[in-house]
This record gives structure tokens, C-alpha cells and sequence, in this order.
């Protein structure tokens, strides 16, 4: 059926300069990898080629690893606060120019839409490198009365796909504002932002080895973490892959940071706004196709608002629109990558098995590509798989509670504390819902808010130590 | 997150067909207004003249849907548009400030509909509604609605004077219930006038109020409309919220008068590829 006023394709129309090959960026130069071998990096919306990587080894990882010491030895650990500060503007600056084509980077090579890459990623990254350089000759004022700031050396630090260039941001900034050199390990299914922040560094002109980024997959990842020339590092990624990683770093001097996955409820009282708390809910769920650590993936309601939440937020549902990522108009980009699509397949048949409801948009899913409608179940118990277990991805469960002690207990029934959300509209009932929130971050009356000076982290097995604010910059100073 | 969703919305990007098919929507839902002091029976004229054909050079453009004017120029309103699908809708109740005895302003509608006005745009007593005195709100709209019997009513809530989002909400919810047939942002006399987010709130109290009831009421945006991409994010906001059944003169109107110009503008613009000058165009 088609309307009286239905949107024609929107699709940005900016090239991002795309090479067709990588090499690993160590030392300040572009180098072949001495693996000698390359991967490919695809489009997930279409499945089609985008370029090829090169892949780093054990011994690319160690050049890597002695280049960055090099690079902290003979300039960075000795230059002036204020002169750090200087290159970590210009990248802020640069990101700021290129917005336009990182956003079309970033939105080809992980499927996200390109609104949320031009109006959250690119812009979000480029305040976190203002932020920091502005803190680079000020860490005097982070630190307790006479406590000298002090860099750690060489910084590992390993980002995942959901938010590549973000990411890759947090880690970055403070680690570079406080005077550490880098070696950046960006995720197997989206490296290219990561590689053309590289390309950013070398015309800021930072000394060579300042920044290194060498990508690969997991093999990578854990060369880097076994490697002893390394003083911290900073992952973010699956709770999985952190654990081992801390397995792997017990007892030895190497310092850690850890963002893992989570499982956030996300409350909502019957004395809540209810057509914000369903926008917050979709913005909770459906942002970035749910692939958040943060994600208000597990919705608290109130019984007696429980049916009409469900047809709110059926309907709202049906408004989003999925398809080509590219197009500004898009709300549901690609999944963002095969392995990913049949992990939310394989969770979403597990909840339909054990007796959950599913709604879902009503769409036809584009021919190619790794799509998954928006979806929500309701009917969900506490006990199963989707109440339990981070699908990250657009797949929303729905419990229910009838008192604020029974919401308490069931938002902290999990493994996990990232963030948690809040919606009611009595302030007092709020913050002692938010007092009681075991999650790092907990949202009142909103949700997915993020500022450079805002620090970002989990309890549990959602990680430990802080990005962002004051409490970010400690994780990358000796003390 | 009322004005994260109207400003996520006001971000769609409307291009080519979608222009096109937005911008002949927005004139067949518009009211062709004039509303100053120094209007005269000339004036009126030659704007019932442009409502019914906004651009001699593009005759496949609708009709605007309805001129707007003072009570005093309806009848000659109801001249120039004899024949025509072109409705005359009459400002009434003592416009802008609706600040006269319940009696005067009734009189008011009363002589607005004998002049021939087809629908009325009311105001309501902000002054009372900010008071708390939300029965005598409800009751003075139900008074000028039982004036108005068959003839359409709209009423205009005057937003920019009302404070906060949940002023606008209730205000909303209680001119449905008594029964207007359009909910209307602003009289356009006030320092703000009808916003994105502001829309946003009126379409989500006739959503409800229709889920409710099962009545379908309008809206009406009026006020500071002037160009193009304003009016396309009103048409997205109404679609998004209400649904494209909500795209239709007859459950959405938009209150403006140089918006016209600026979307015949627009629309030779889509067509040739290039802007003319705005002499192209009869400036009414």
C-alpha cells in the first residue's frame, strides 16, 4: 500500500575516501603486516566488499608494542602537557572536519544509521577528544593535594563494533591526555573508522608511535593482552572474552579496565509520562539496532500499566523504519554481522520456546544484508533465557512488578550492572529507585545520555573501572 | 524526551517525490489567514482569490483549504469564494485574548456564523485555565461548541501562553472532551507559536483521546509556519504520531499566510531545478 506521503530514498550522497587496502599503522607508518595476511571487511547491509585489512600476528603485535614504548621513552611521557594537548585538539578538530565522511565510514562497514553515526558517534567522538586534551596540562587538579600525575606507560586497549570510532575515542583521549602511548586493537568486523583515525594521527602530526592501531581478531586481541611490554589494558567488549582476560592478568603488574556486557532494567511506574517512558523504551531497545552494552533491554513495568505500554508500544513499533542504512531516514540499520543475527535468532527461538510472546514490526526485511525487525516479548518470566542473557540486539523482554521493593529486587536479579533506567514522575520515588540501582550508570526519566565528563562503567560482571569525567583520566595515571 | 522526539522528527529528510507530494498536501491543508487590524474587504479579495488558485502558472496545485479572517470580513470572504471548495473560517470569542464576558463572546461566534463562516476558531481563557479553573474552561468551550452546532470548531489552546508541556497536554485532553473538533496551537499573537514539540504533546492527546472514544479530532498548527521545512516536519510529526489518516484537510490544517509563498517557491523549485525569484509568484 502506498500513502499519500511516503519518504523517497534520502540516501547521503558523501564518498568517504575508501582504500582498497589497509596496512597496520605502527610507528607512524603504514606497514604489511608480517603475518602477510589480509581480511576482508564487508558492507553488513548488502554483504558486499569493502577493503582489505591487514591481520596482526604475535610478532606484529610486539612491533606494535615496541614502538609505542619507544614512541612513550623518547617524546610523549617527557613533552609538555600543554604541547600534548595541542595534538589532541587537532584530532578532535580533524574528526570534526571529516564528520561528514566518518559518519559514511562508519555506517558502510557496521550498519548502523547513518543519522545515529552523523548525529551521535562522530560528534560524541570528537567531545571526548576536546574534553581530554582540555585535561592534559590540568591533571594536576584530578589528583588528591600533592600527588604528582603520572603516566603508565604503554596502553592496550581492544574496542568492540557496536560504536567503533567511539569507542576507540574513550579509550584514546585519556589514555593520550595523560601521557601514555597507545596500541589499539579495533574489532574484526569494523576496523575502517579506527584505521582512518589513524590516518587523522599522521596528519596531526603525532610523533610516530604514539598511536598505533593494528587490527585483527581475537588472537590479536590476546597477543596484545599476553604481551609483557604492556602497563595497562582496556578492553571493552563481551563479559566472556573480559573474564578470560582478567584470568590471563591475575597476578601480573599489568593494569586493567574493564566494559563488558550487560542486561539493564529499565523501570517503568504508572505514574510515569507514559509516551516519554515509550520513547525512552524505544530509544532504550532500538538504538544502534540494540547493539549497547547499556541497552534497556529488560523492561520493568507496573502490572497495571502493563497492557497499555504493550499497545503503545506495538504501535510505536509499526513507525520505525528499517532498511539501508545510508538512508537518513532509516531508524533500524543492519545487523552487524552474520555470527551476530544468528546469536539474536537463536535467543528470540529460545524465548519462544519457553512460552514468551513476541511482537514485532510488521516489515518486509531488505533481500541482502543481516536485517532483525524491532521486536519485544511480552510474557517473559525472570527465569528465562531473554530475561537472563544480553541478546544485543532490537529485541526488547517485558516483566512486570507490582511494588518498588519487587521492581529493586528484580532490576538487580542479574549477573550484570551496567545501567539501569527509571521513569515516574515523583521525584522522591526516583531517587530512591536510583539510590538502589546496583548499575554504574542509572538514567531517570531518560535514557542513552553520554557526555565526555560523565564517567561510564559497570558493577559485576559488566567490568570495572571508569570512562569518562574525572574518574576516567585515574585509569590511565600511576597511583 | 517530548522535544527529542519532535527534533528527532524534524530531522526526516523529505526530498524529490516526497517534497513534491508534502508540499501539495500542506497547501490543500492550509488556512489562507489574515488576521491584522487594517484588513479591508480589497484585501480579502485578492486573497480568497489566491486560496483558490495559489499559482495561475501551476493549475495542477490544489486549493488551499480554508481562508481565515476577522468575523467582519467573512461575508466578503463568503463572496469570493462562492462556488468554491474553499471554506471561510472566522476567528471568534473575542480573538486574540478571549478576555470578554461569556455573552459578547458568544454573540461574537453567533454573528460570525450568520455572516457565513463554514468554521470557527475559538479562544480559550488562558487566564482561567492557569487559575485552576478548569471546569469553567470546559464549560465555556462546551457553550460556544452548542453555538456552533455542525459548524466546525477549532480551539486554539494558545500554547505559548500556557507554561509547560503538561499545561499543553491537559489543556488538549479538555478541549476534546468538550468537544472541539480541532485542537489549534496558537492565535499567532503571542511571542511563541506553535512549535515542533508543541505538536508533538496536541498529537498524542488525539491519538488518545481517539483510542478513548473513538472520535477522530484534528490539529491545527498556527503561527510562525513560514517555510517549507516547517510544514513538511508538521506533516511528518502528524504522520508519525497519528497516522497518514490524520494527512487530510479534514483532520489537519495549517494556520499561515507568506508560508504559501515560500512553498510555491519550493515546489517550482523541485519541478525546474532551479529557485525563481519570489516576483514569480502573486504576493497575497
Amino acid at each position: 500500500m502506498t500513502g499519500i506521503f511516503e519518504y523517497a530514498a534520502a540516501p547521503e550522497t558523501t564518498k568517504p575516501v575508501l582504500r582498497e587496502e589497509y596496512g597496520l599503522f605502527v610507528g607512524g607508518r603504514w606497514l604489511r603486516p608480517k603475518s602477510g595476511r589480509y581480511f576482508d571487511t564487508i558492507n553488513p547491509a548488502n554483504e558486499q566488499h569493502l577493503a582489505r585489512v591487514a591481520y596482526a600476528d604475535d610478532e606484529d603485535v610486539d612491533r606494535a608494542v615496541r614502538a609505542a614504548r619507544k614512541a612513550y621513552e623518547k617524546y610523549w611521557r617527557t613533552m609538555r602537557p600543554v604541547d600534548r594537548a595541542k595534538y589532541i585538539f587537532r584530532i578532535a578538530r580533524a574528526i570534526t572536519e571529516r564528520s561528514r565522511e566518518l559518519a559514511v565510514l562508519e555506517t558502510l562497514d557496521g550498519g548502523k544509521p547513518i543519522k545515529e553515526s552523523r548525529d551521535f558517534d562522530i560528534p560524541t567522538s570528537a567531545a571526548h577528544f576536546f574534553y581530554h586534551a582540555g585535561w592534559a596540562d590540568k591533571l594536576e587538579w584530578a589528583m588528591r593535594a600533592g600527588a604528582e600525575p603520572r603516566p603508565l606507560g604503554v596502553a592496550g586497549q581492544i574496542v568492540p563494533w557496536n560504536f567503533p570510532l567511539l569507542m576507540a575515542a574513550w579509550k584514546l583521549a585519556p589514555a593520550l591526555a595523560c601521557g601514555n602511548t597507545v596500541v589499539l586493537k579495533p574489532a574484526e568486523t569494523t576496523p575502517l573508522t579506527a584505521l582512518a583515525l589513524a590516518q587523522i594521527v599522521e596528519e596531526a602530526d603525532l610523533p610516530p608511535g604514539v598511536v598505533n592501531v593494528i587490527p585483527g581478531d581475537g588472537a590479536t586481541g590476546a597477543a596484545l593482552v599476553r604481551h609483557d611490554g604492556v602497563d595497562k589494558i582496556a578492553f571493552t567488549g563481551s563479559t566472556e572474552v573480559g573474564k578470560a582476560i582478567a584470568r590471563e592478568l591475575a597476578g601480573t603488574k599489568t593494569r586493567l579496565t574493564l566494559e563488558l556486557g550487560g542486561k539493564a532494567a529499565h523501570l517503568v511506574f504508572a505514574d510515569a509520562p507514559m509516551d516519554q517512558a515509550v520513547e525512552g523504551i524505544v530509544n532504550g531497545i532500538y538504538f544502534n539496532q540494540g547493539h549497547v552494552c547499556c541497552a534497556g533491554s529488560r523492561l520493568l513495568v507496573e502490572e497495571r500499566i502493563h497492557d497499555e505500554i504493550v499497545v503503545r508500544l506495538t504501535d510505536r513499533l509499526q513507525t520505525l523504519r528499517l532498511g539501508d542504512p545510508l538512508d537518513k531516514n532509516t531508524d533500524i540499520g543492519a545487523i552487524n554481522s552474520r555470527a551476530q543475527l544468528e546469536k539474536i535468532h537463536e535467543l528470540v527461538r529460545s524465548g519462544i520456546d519457553q512460552g514468551a510472546v513476541l511482537v514485532q514490526q510488521s516489515c518486509s526485511l531488505p533481500e541482502r544484508g543481516y536485517y532483525f525487525p524491532a521486536s519485544f516479548f511480552t510474557n517473559v518470566q525472570q527465569s528465562h533465557r531473554i530475561a537472563r542473557e544480553e541478546i544485543f540486539g532490537p529485541v526488547l523482554s517485558i516483566l512486570t512488578f507490582r511494588t518498588p521493593d519487587e521492581a529493586i529486587e528484580k532490576a538487580n536479579n542479574t549477573p550484570y550492572g551496567l545501567s539501569a533506567g527509571i521513569w515516574t514522575d515523583k521525584g522522591s520515588k526516583n531517587m530512591y529507585l536510583a539510590q538502589h540501582m546496583r548499575a554504574g550508570v542509572v538514567w531517570c526519566n531518560t535514557f542513552n545520555q553520554f557526555d565526555p565528563s560523565s564517567p561510564f562503567g559497570g558493577y559485576r560482571e559488566s567490568g570495572f573501572g571508569r570512562e569518562g569525567g574525572v574518574h576516567g583520566l585515574y585509569e590511565y595515571l600511576a597511583h | 524526551m517530548l522535544e527529542a522526539r519532535a527534533g528527532a522528527l524534524s530531522k526526516r529528510s523529505i526530498k524529490t517525490s516526497a517534497k513534491i507530494a508534502g508540499i501539495r498536501l500542506a497547501i490543500s491543508c492550509m488556512d489562507l489567514t489574515t488576521l491584522e487590524g487594517k484588513d479591508s474587504q480589497g484585501r480579502i479579495r485578492s486573497l480568497c482569490a489566491k486560496a483558490i488558485c495559489p499559482a495561475p502558472q501551476y493549475p495542477e496545485l490544489p486549493s488551499v483549504a480554508a481562508v481565515c479572517v476577522y468575523p467582519n470580513l467573512v461575508r466578503f470572504a463568503k463572496d469570493a469564494l462562492a462556488g468554491t471548495g474553499v471554506k471561510v473560517a472566522s476567528v471568534a470569542t473575542s480573538f486574540p485574548s478571549g478576555l470578554s464576558s461569556l455573552e459578547v463572546r458568544l454573540a461574537d461566534t453567533k454573528a460570525a456564523i450568520e455572516a457565513g463562516a463554514d468554521e470557527i476558531d475559538m479562544v480559550i481563557d488562558r487566564g482561567a485555565f492557569l487559575a485552576g479553573n478548569y471546569q469553567g474552561v470546559h464549560d465555556e468551550i462546551v457553550a460556544v461548541k452548542r453555538v456552533c452546532g455542525d459548524i466546525h470548531l477549532k480551539v486554539i489552546l494558545e500554547t505559548g501562553e500556557l507554561g509547560s508541556y503538561d499545561n499543553v497536554r491537559h489543556a488538549g485532553d479538555l478541549a476534546l472532551e468538550a468537544g472541539a473538533d480541532f485542537i489549534k496551537t496558537s492565535t499567532g499573537k503571542v511571542g511563541t507559536n506553535a512549535t515542533f514539540p508543541v505538536a508533538v504533546a496536541m498529537c498524542e492527546a488525539i491519538r488518545d483521546y481517539a483510542r478513548r472514544t473513538g472520535r477522530r479530532a484534528g490539529l491545527k498548527v498556527a503561527g510562525g509556519v513560514r517555510t517549507t521545512k516547517q510544514a513538511l516536519t508538521y506533516l511528518v510529526i502528524v504522520k508519525e504520531t497519528l497516522g497518514e489518516g490524520w494527512l487530510d484537510p479534514s483532520l489537519f490544517r495549517i494556520g499561515a499566510s507568506s508560508l504559501l509563498d515560500d512553498l510555491l517557491m519550493q515546489y517550482e523549485k523541485e519541478l525546474t531545478g532551479h529557485y525563481a525569484g519570489p516576483d514569480y509568484f502573486p504576493k497575497d
